[in-house]
């Protein structure tokens, strides 16, 4: 189940060669992720990859760092997840664990690394509490959330003119969060919840909820789910004629390989919400590219977000010079970075990554020039109007 | 009126899929879990068939059932042929071990999130009924698989082949000494069954998400469907098929919260007291 990957054997390798260096750190990251089911392809075994990517790019070897990284399968439940989180505190020496999809895993991980005192960096997971209702002072919350996606997709939509919704809700925590968090954001710019309907999950035939959402004179349909559900709605929706009879929908969590998944055809026009896209500038397309080369296909944010998590960890540990969780945690919290992928950010006492998301919306066919060709920018969002206002009990830098 | 519409049209997908499943076990007694990995491997091959040989729908929908068929008929004479002396339990084992390599094998190679596929020109856009909008596929579907689901349903309990077949099923021995290939009429049910399974996928390849894992979804419904209708009955199959669909539909509209279940609470329900299942026969 774990996969040791030797990085260390360079480092070692430079280490004996070069007697100038300062430093001698050994370093273990754990990249605990979905590598089979829903989500192996938005983080996985790509996630590997990037932590991979970042661990050479910072050149931990020559700065006498060495790094080792393992990775292992939640299989998306908070049960194993927090038994493997264990495992690697307590027996395997792991320093941080990385990644870890899923609200519910996510959470259970967090507390896990709270009473072991380690450094807990997620990308995957959505949820507003890892930061909010359960923050933990070891838990560093990378990518996006709940209500950074409700601040892009939901505001945008609202504003331009999507008074009343009706939301397909994935009938499980991380539903109804979105659901929640974007009935807030409707609500504050004027337009109104006319209903919903709480979906078995995982779901294949939408046709008969979409109806009901079409029977309820909604403006927008928000689908608040993710993954294969969000799939099969949207192309349900397509078939169905409700998109061409003027409803629009609202797809609140989309990643990049949901919409290859979906193809151009069909997806076209979406209006969606990213930490990152491949194409955004000369630093993202030359990542991408070395990242494609690697993994087969282009990273996802939840990918990039491991990448720069993992490149901010070390350059803490660099910076303290030791693995010391409590110190360096404090300084990646002081360090503000300005990183390839993400470009200028910092962290907040709560552990919120603080950096911009960016309001995508789906090419054309006939625009797109390539398979992974899919979106075009449409605005910025600030990280100070993505995320949620810190909570005060939740300032560890206080 | 709608919902009722959308609940038969998802209770054709239930009905050949059922059926495929009620034709093996009905006359090879196997209880076969990979009908859904073969499901999701009709829809797959008929993407493969696009995007490697530039094949479309319509010709899909005759080559790819056939493909996995062949898969099939590999897989009855290789492995499954050697367990009929067995306990049924082996040949689940089996065609349940199958289905995970599959699977596998397709997630390694295509990702989880699966592939696109569009609705062929021909069939795109739809009718608009009045009450609802119907679009052309969904009724392209019940029409299909009204089609095959009656002439299955001929073939065996009809014709002089399904005469041969439900009789090879009683005494094997016996029908074999008429001169008729018993081992070969079998794998090619099997190949036909497996064939139905490909050619649901062939369905569902445009309008559900195509990928590895759409049979595993769907399977143990369609497992309880049968278990319902009564194992190894045909007719019971389509008829219990089409009719839970429509109860799904109903309960997505009245309580969507439990229209992952209601089928279930059905099979619990007809298990107490029909343990044989509504057409099953008594043993």
């Amino acid at each position: 189940m774990f996969r040791p990957i030797a990085l260390g054997s360079l480092a070692l390798a430079t280490m004996t060669a070069g007697p100038a260096l300062a430093q001698d750190i050994n370093v273990k990251l754990g990249v605990l992720n979905d590598r089979s089911g829903v989500y192996a392809d938005l983080s996985g075994e790509g996630s590997v990859v990037a932590a991979r990517m970042a661990v050479e790019d910072f050149g931990a070897a020559e700065k006498g760092i060495s790094v080792e990284i393992v990775s292992a399968d939640h299989q998306n439940k908070p049960d194993i997840a927090s038994n493997i989180a264990r495992q690697w505190y307590d027996t395997e020496g792991v320093d941080a664990i990385l990644d870890v999809p899923t609200s519910s895993a996510a959470l259970a991980v967090a507390e896990i690394t709270a009473q072991a005192g380690k450094v807990f960096i997620n990308s995957g997971a959505a949820s507003t509490d890892l930061t909010g209702a359960q923050c933990q002072p070891t838990t560093i919350h990378w990518t996006y959330d709940t209500a950074a996606l409700a601040n892009g997709t939901g505001k945008a939509v609202t504003e331009a003119g999507g008074k009343k919704w009706f939301f397909l809700t994935a009938d499980y925590a991380f539903g109804h969060a979105l659901e929640r968090d974007t009935t807030t954001v409707v609500e504050a710019n004027g337009g109104e919840v006319v209903g919903k309907v709480n979906v078995p999950f995982p779901a294949t035939d939408f046709s008969s909820f979409l109806l009901q959402a079409q029977g309820s004179g909604a403006d927008v349909i928000g689908l608040a789910n993710a993954g294969g559900d969000t799939v099969n709605a949207i192309k349900q929706a397509s078939e169905f004629g409700i998109t061409q009879a003027g409803q629009k929908l609202a797809a609140l969590l989309m990643f990049v390989t949901d919409v290859h998944a979906l193809g151009a055809e069909t997806a076209q026009g979406l209006s969606l919400t990213e930490a990152f896209y491949w194409d955004q500038n000369e630093a993202t397309r030359e990542w991408s590219a070395r990242f494609e080369e690697q993994h087969g296909s282009k990273p996802t944010m939840v990918q990039a977000g491991v990448y720069s998590g993992t490149l901010h960890y070390l350059r803490a540990v660099e910076a303290v010079g030791k693995t010391e969780s409590m110190e360096v945690l404090t300084k990646m919290k002081e360090m503000e970075f300005d990183d390839p992928l993400f470009g200028k950010g910092y962290i907040r006492g709560d552990g919120r990554v603080v950096h911009d998301m960016y309001l995508f919306e789906v090419k054309k066919p006939g625009e797109s020039s390539g398979e992974w060709d899919l979106y075009n920018q449409i605005a910025v969002i600030s990280g100070e109007d993505a995320f949620l206002p810190m909570l005060d009990e939740c300032n560890f830098t206080k | 009126m709608g919902q009722l519409l959308l609940g038969l049209i998802n209770g054709s997908f239930y009905a050949v899929l059922s059926l495929g499943l009620a034709v093996i076990f009905g006359l090879l007694n196997i209880i076969n879990f990979s009908h859904g990995a073969q499901y999701m491997m009709g829809a797959f091959v008929a993407w493969m068939l696009l995007n490697y040989l530039g094949i479309g729908y319509w010709p899909a929908l005759i080559l790819a059932p056939l493909i996995v068929g062949a898969t099939g008929i590999a897989l009855e004479k290789l492995a499954l042929s050697r367990l009929y002396k067995l306990d049924h339990l082996y040949g689940l084992l089996l065609t349940f071990g199958i289905a995970l390599i599959i699977q596998g094998l397709f997630r390694n190679y295509y990702g989880i999130s699966g592939l696109p596929y569009q609705i062929p020109d021909l069939l795109s856009g739809g009718q608009n009924l009045g009450f609802m909008f119907l679009p052309n596929y969904r009724a392209w579907i019940v029409v299909a698989s009204v089609i095959v689901c009656f002439g299955t349903w001929f073939m065996i309990e009809k014709t002089r082949l399904g005469a041969y077949l439900r009789a090879a099923t009683e005494n094997p021995a016996l029908v074999g000494a008429f001169g008729i290939n018993v081992p070969r009429m079998i794998t090619l049910t099997y190949g036909f069954g497996v064939a139905l399974a490909g050619l649901a996928g062939v369905l569902a390849a445009p309008i559900y998400a195509v990928n590895p894992n759409m049979g595993a979804d769907l399977i143990i419904v369609v497992f309880a469907v049968v278990v319902i209708g009564g194992m190894g009955s045909i007719m019971g199959a389509i008829v219990t098929g089409y009719g839970l669909g429509l109860i799904e539909g109903l309960t997505r509209v009245f309580y969507p919260e439990g229209s992952a279940v209601v089928i279930f609470v059905i099979m619990a329900i007809v298990l107490l007291i029909k343990p044989e299942g509504l057409f099953g026969r008594t043993a």
